[in-house]
């Protein structure tokens, strides 16, 4: 048995994103997932797996019976917010390629625009580690990673123009977007530098939006992929990462708080991949906040140590640079669902049908949060 | 103000800090410090413990200023700083704090324009709370 290209996603679904939609959650994640398998020319009834987070909030259960699926033979759920993005995907590549299920469906629905922050919650803190932060005011997911960014900052020189530079080519490709909620609405530099802060040394254009919206895939193996209604893109690798003695978002209490999950994923997800980050055509970097993406660069492996943020200088990562990023507009400018748009976008370059497509593009990294337990995938639509 | 939600391997740090000392957890057999606390040892995997009391000096790791929108009784004081210390015997032991102009005092109380990555600091405790003053 082997995973590398062994399956396809073949169907991707979404619903509108906005600050707040009328729909529930579960509504939404029944239209995202039947919008999904309409794409892909597949019936409910033959879906017989599944795969989501566990903050997702639309159980199988729930939505088995709403969309009639057929009898399901695998479902996982995978922790640790956006940082299972990728890893629904992957579980479900792994059941098909080991011959536990046929068709999977993953998916995320989310009322993060018009629902409760979850920073807010005083009553359900996590005693470890919130017993070590929280008393003191860092409360939110924008203090705890804005503590590593300002440290990243001291320690390799990056700057304000460097995360501007991150902030911005994901507004302009979301410029492009007609389903992007930063659509209609440009940002310059002076808008950058003069926003609000969140927490020093992260403005309010360093995080991501708040969004209502559902999002779904397909995954079959390959030989059923070639009979439905899309070009198939291919799941060429794909890992998971926990690095040793790593602690989430607040990561300081190890010798190197700076490498952080994206090197584990990304050592096994090139130990197993026929091609190098120079190979890569076009990136979706998970954005929950713009520091995230030089690390993540570093990461995996487009630039060395302490270089990301040089990395995005010379419009590296706008349409025609060394790295287009985040097409659809990601976190940053499209829409914040944990990272599952970033996995449509990918798949719309390599089916050749994105709002602001990158030439020929071939592969495609999908990355989900670093600075928690994450998880990457690989795609190809060469096969 | 949110008070410190203790599990069972933390509850010691507190215990000592409300009698305001500063004690890290520590392998009683390989004598390695560990934070933040846990059952076991993770280079030696002995579950036997002790709390070892450390000088209470250390510099700033790294820092923030949160802004709102912010829980009330934080929002009250925005903004105000968070800093990271890492401690004189063991760089790697690192406590989120505040740096305050003095036990007790509010957590703006400090001008964000005269924190430094790197500043000495020392811990003094108020209300059961460690928290830093410049050293």
């Amino acid at each position: 048995m082997t995973f590398k290209d062994a399956t396809a996603i073949v169907g991707i679904g979404q619903t509108p994103f906005a600050k707040n939609l009328e729909d529930d959650e579960r509504t939404l994640a029944c239209r995202a997932v039947l919008a999904a398998l309409d794409d892909a020319g597949i019936a409910p009834g033959e879906v017989d797996a599944l795969a989501s987070y566990t903050m997702e909030e639309t159980d199988e259960v729930e939505l088995a019976k709403a969309v009639g699926f057929g009898d399901l033979t695998f479902f996982s759920k995978v922790g640790y917010g956006g940082g299972g993005s990728c890893a629904t995907v992957a579980h479900l590549a792994a059941a098909i390629a080991a011959g536990q299920a046929t068709v999977g469906v993953a998916w995320r629905s989310r009322k993060r625009g018009s629902g409760p922050r979850p920073w807010k919650n005083t009553t359900v803190q996590l005693p470890t580690p919130a017993q070590w932060t929280r008393p003191f005011g860092l409360l939110r997911p924008a203090d705890e990673i804005a503590m590593l960014t300002r440290r990243y900052m001291h320690e390799y020189g990056a700057t304000r123009d460097h995360l501007f530079n991150v902030a911005l080519a994901c507004r302009n490709r979301a410029n492009q977007n007609p389903a992007a909620i930063m659509y209609e609405r440009p940002l310059t530099r002076e808008m950058y530098m003069t926003s609000r802060w969140i927490s020093e040394p992260l403005c309010l254009f360093d995080n991501c939006l708040e969004t209502d919206g559902a999002l779904a895939c397909v995954v079959v193996g390959r030989e059923r992929a070639r009979d439905c209604r899309r070009r198939p893109v291919y799941v060429h690798s794909a890992a998971q990462g926990l690095p040793a003695q790593h602690h989430g978002m607040v990561n300081y209490w190890n010798d190197d708080p700076l490498t952080g999950p994206a090197w584990t994923a990304a050592r096994h997800l090139w130990k197993h991949a026929d091609f190098t980050p120079q190979d890569v055509d076009v990136a979706q970097i998970y954005d929950a906040f713009t520091a995230l993406i030089p690390l993540s660069l570093e990461g995996y492996g487009f630039c060395g140590r302490g270089e990301g943020g040089a990395f995005t200088e010379q419009g590296a990562l706008e349409t025609g640079g060394r790295l287009p990023i985040n097409t659809g507009g990601g976190g940053l400018s499209e829409a914040y669902v944990h990272g599952f748009n970033l996995i449509n976008e990918g798949v719309r370059q390599l089916r050749g049908t994105s709002t602001a497509q990158v030439p020929d593009a071939g592969t495609c990294l999908v990355t989900a949060g670093e600075g928690v337990p994450t998880s990457a995938l690989l795609l190809t639509n060469r096969s | 103000m949110l008070d410190p939600v203790k599990d069972t391997d933390g509850a010691p740090f507190w215990r000592y800090a409300a009698e305001g000392e500063l004690r890290v957890q520590a392998c009683a057999d390989c004598g390695e410090l560990r934070f933040p606390p846990r059952p076991c040892c993770p280079h030696c995997q002995s579950f036997a413990a002790e709390w070892r009391p450390v000088s209470g000096r250390g510099r700033v790791w790294s820092y923030v200023v949160p802004h709102p929108p912010l829980l009330p009784d934080y929002a009250a004081q925005a903004p105000y700083n968070v800093i990271v210390v890492e401690l004189e015997e063991a760089p790697r032991i690192r406590l989120v704090g505040n740096l305050v102009a003095e036990a007790g005092a509010r957590l703006d109380s400090v001008a964000v324009e005269r924190i430094r990555i790197g500043a000495k600091v020392r811990v003094v405790f108020a209300g059961g709370l460690p928290q830093w003053v410049s050293a």
